[in-house]
């Protein structure tokens, strides 16, 4: 909670404020069971192991990716949907780790969750109206039947979406339209955080970006934050206001956003930003791309000391045996190494890529 | 009895690697006629709804060693008109046109003729790596069995030794073992490799990626890229890349062929399609995508509505009850791919307003960027389509703001024809 001030200011949030959501250590072990007729412990699945975030009234915070990063369990535990194995999770000064559902639920109407698929996340046998209503009726939020109809309506039409479609079922809708309807139930409840969860992955470009506008405008007029997951970064780059980049199970960069794009000092960082194919031939053709080798390594068995240095180009090609040595044995703190933010690389250097 | 192939045995390719075996014509194919034409394909699929025709008329010549680029949204038929080429159709679907490779017609052959062609004459890439590999056989059985259809001459041994050379080829590090493994042993990006190895396995002269990185992560999707390229000047085939990523197609494909309901909307270079795009939807989906490369935090200017429903079609450009530049006579009859420059041919009969844009989606979709959403509008259900509703912005068509266009865009000479380009330019 009380994070040092020289700390904030060097992951990029200046001039914020008190964080409205704060993350430190954030722990979500899975345990591997062995076989045979006792079931015992054998391992664990480091899906997250050790992040802090802050999360900064009417900000947007870009958690970015590969697939099993952590990202999304990530998410997840922070909204208690999967208990965090460790950590401390602090929203408006009450910690969330530990809290049952029951007593988590006056806390759901602050921060709620959008979800990636929007053909699985509605219930394909409620109406949308039933959707959109259901979270005021859990909360009983509404006196009167005339007044949930009329809330239902407004938020319907918030999220873009014609009030008198509300008869009809999911199946009905397409996919854009669904996820209007999934972001108009979560903001059912006039959360003062989301936490949306590859919220446009699903979505076809041309449907992508209304959607896009659309948590952009709800965000600056509802005064929301938003804890934005997803692995595409020009989606991020055009939507936060700062990004945190996660290699698995950890935060290995975070910074502004055009300090982070511009100024990438993680080798991974580096990479990831130049694997990004542009839609722009002259320059996709003129580019130096970065090529890294292999897959993410099982979180499960993570390597040793850095947990990128397995495919890190600069482990590779450039550090000699003495600086190898240092990646594989010393784990790299978030830190800034003089690069004017956070990354958690011993060598990190500041490199251009797009 | 195989005749040299167009690209000859003396080409080199560009990094110098040894070429091992060059593409080659089939046996009994004219190898001076267009690789691959696609002629007036359709197909339409019976459903209890009605006949969905998902693809209406899709025309395109393959020159030899080019990538084409078919780029469109999900349902605008891309998938199946690469399907309906490689005759891989369910047998429901009702395929009508034609498709030559090498002057031959492949639309009606049997089953039987096809498996000769496909793999040697044009192979295939799947999207989905976990998949399109058998999982109860060693992956160099896989490879193998591809190469012993194609000749049952070669020995077991032979067959193995060119298996561990195509995995070598594609980045499969220890291929002497990784042979023996199953597809389960490998990652997601590791299998595409392996497809890709059979895909090239044959030398085939067309090779047909379908969205072959969209299941991969990004890092490994450069990785994937990179395998493609080296295939393409391993084997000098030409490709048809099919893919929704615009950033893919910018930096692989020559020429690209956008689609929309069905058919092709655009066709051009890559440097006219992204840079003086002629139809309001490629301006569109280029004005959709956020830019990693934005110095500048700019307002999206998405499509409103959604694609047409393929079934019982209504007359007129499909994109109209979309399109920020819609008139009245856009509805009378659909518009034929109208030549606007050299090998440049777009459906649109409003073509000059796009033009002014130079490639600037806000100028056309200015309105599109304040969620429609906000000010009150409903955006059209896609099922009210038919009813009109999607008429929130038809009717006021913004003019284009005829500011001076952008200074760094070069002029490509752009003549506006009336008159449907002859199809001879794309010959090879």
């Amino acid at each position: 909670m009380s994070a040092p001030t020289t700390e904030r200011t060097r992951s990029g949030a200046t001039g914020r404020g008190e964080p409205i959501l704060s993350v430190r250590g954030l722990q979500k072990h899975f345990p591997i069971k062995g076989g045979g007729l006792i079931k015992r412990t054998v391992g664990a699945v480091q899906a997250v192991d050790g992040i802090d975030l802050d999360l900064y009234p009417g900000e947007v915070l870009g958690l970015v990716g590969e697939s099993g990063c952590g990202k999304s369990t990530t998410g997840r535990a922070i909204l208690n949907l999967q208990p965090a194995t460790g950590g401390s999770v602090v929203f408006q000064g009450r910690e969330i780790v530990g809290l049952n559902r029951k007593q988590m639920r006056p806390l759901r109407r602050d921060i709620q969750l959008v979800f990636q698929d929007p053909y699985a996340s509605l219930n394909p046998r409620l109406p949308v109206f039933d959707i959109v209503a259901e979270p005021l009726v859990i909360h009983g939020l509404t006196k009167s039947n005339d007044e949930l109809r009329s809330r239902v309506r407004g938020l319907v039409e918030t999220v873009g979406l014609n009030p008198e479609h509300t008869n009809r079922y999911p199946a009905e809708f397409s996919g854009g339209q669904r996820q209007r309807i999934g972001i108009a139930r979560a903001l059912a409840l006039q959360p003062k955080v989301l936490v949306l969860d590859e919220p446009v992955s699903a979505l076809d470009v041309s449907i992508q970006a209304g959607v896009i506008n659309l948590l952009e405008d709800l965000k600056n007029s509802l005064g929301l934050s938003y804890l934005f997951i997803a692995h595409d970064l020009s989606v991020v780059r055009h939507i936060s206001d700062r990004v945190a980049v996660m290699y698995l199970g950890r935060i290995i960069e975070i910074a502004d956003r055009d300090e982070l794009f511009d100024r990438p000092a993680h080798p991974y960082t580096q990479a990831l930003l130049s694997a990004i194919p542009l839609p722009d031939p002259r320059r996709e053709r003129a580019r130096q791309r970065i090529i890294i080798s292999g897959d993410v390594p099982s979180p499960a068995n993570p390597p040793s000391g850095c947990r990128f240095r397995t495919r890190c180009q600069k482990f590779a090609n450039v550090l000699d045996d003495g600086r190898r040595e240092k990646c594989r044995t010393d784990d790299p703190a978030l830190a800034d190494r003089g690069t004017g933010h956070l990354n958690a690389c011993h060598f990190a250097e500041v490199q251009s890529v797009l | 009895m195989s005749t040299p192939g167009t690209t000859g045995a003396t080409a080199v390719s560009s990094t110098g690697t040894i070429s091992r075996g060059r593409t080659q014509s089939l046996p009994g194919f004219d190898a001076a006629a267009p690789l691959l034409q696609v002629t007036d394909l359709n197909v339409r699929f019976p459903t209890d709804d009605g006949l969905v025709h998902a693809v209406r008329g899709v025309d395109y010549t393959l020159r030899s060693g080019e990538v084409l680029g078919i780029v469109g949204e999900s349902g605008s038929g891309k998938s199946v008109t690469s399907l309906a080429v490689m005759g891989l159709l369910p047998g429901s679907a009702r395929v009508t046109g034609s498709v030559r490779y090498r002057g031959q017609e492949l639309l009606g052959q049997s089953d039987r003729s096809m498996s000769r062609i496909r793999g040697k004459g044009v192979s295939m890439i799947f999207q989905d790596p976990m998949t399109s590999l058998d999982p109860v056989y060693k992956v160099g059985a896989q490879i193998e069995e591809t190469l012993r259809t194609h000749d049952s001459s070669l020995s077991s041994k032979a067959a193995e030794a060119r298996a561990v050379e195509l995995l070598e080829l594609v980045g499969i590090p220890n291929a002497g073992d990784r042979v023996h493994s199953y597809p389960h042993e490998f990652s997601g990006g590791m299998r595409q490799r392996v497809v890709i190895a059979i895909a090239m396995a044959n030398q085939p002269e067309v090779i047909i990626a379908d969205e072959p990185t969209t299941a991969l992560d990004v890092t490994v999707q450069a990785q994937i890229l990179e395998v493609l390229q080296t295939a393409l000047q391993e084997t000098g085939a030409a490709m048809v890349m099919i893919t929704h990523d615009l950033g893919v197609v910018a930096g692989i494909a020559d020429r690209v062929l956008v689609m929309y309901a069905g058919r092709p909307v655009e066709v051009g270079s890559v440097e006219d399609i992204y840079y003086e795009p002629r139809m309001p939807y490629t301006l569109g989906l280029l004005g959709s995508l956020p830019r990693l490369d934005a110095p500048t935090r700019e307002r999206l200017t998405p499509i409103l509505g959604a694609p047409p429903s393929l079934v019982n079609m209504p007359p007129g450009c499909p994109f109209a009850p979309r399109c920020p530049l819609h008139i009245d006579e856009c509805d009378a009859a659909e518009p034929p791919l109208f030549q606007v420059g050299a090998g440049h041919e777009a459906a649109c009969i409003r073509t000059e307003q796009v033009e002014r844009a130079h490639g600037h989606a806000a100028e056309v979709f200015s309105g599109t960027a304040t969620d429609a959403v906000l000010a009150g509008d409903a955006l059209p259900a896609d099922l009210a389509l038919g009813e009109g509703a999607g008429d929130t912005t038809a009717g006021d068509t913004p003019p284009p703001d005829q500011t001076e266009p952008a200074a760094d865009v070069p002029d490509t000479g752009s003549v506006i024809s009336t008159h449907r380009g002859t199809k001879d330019g794309d010959r090879a």
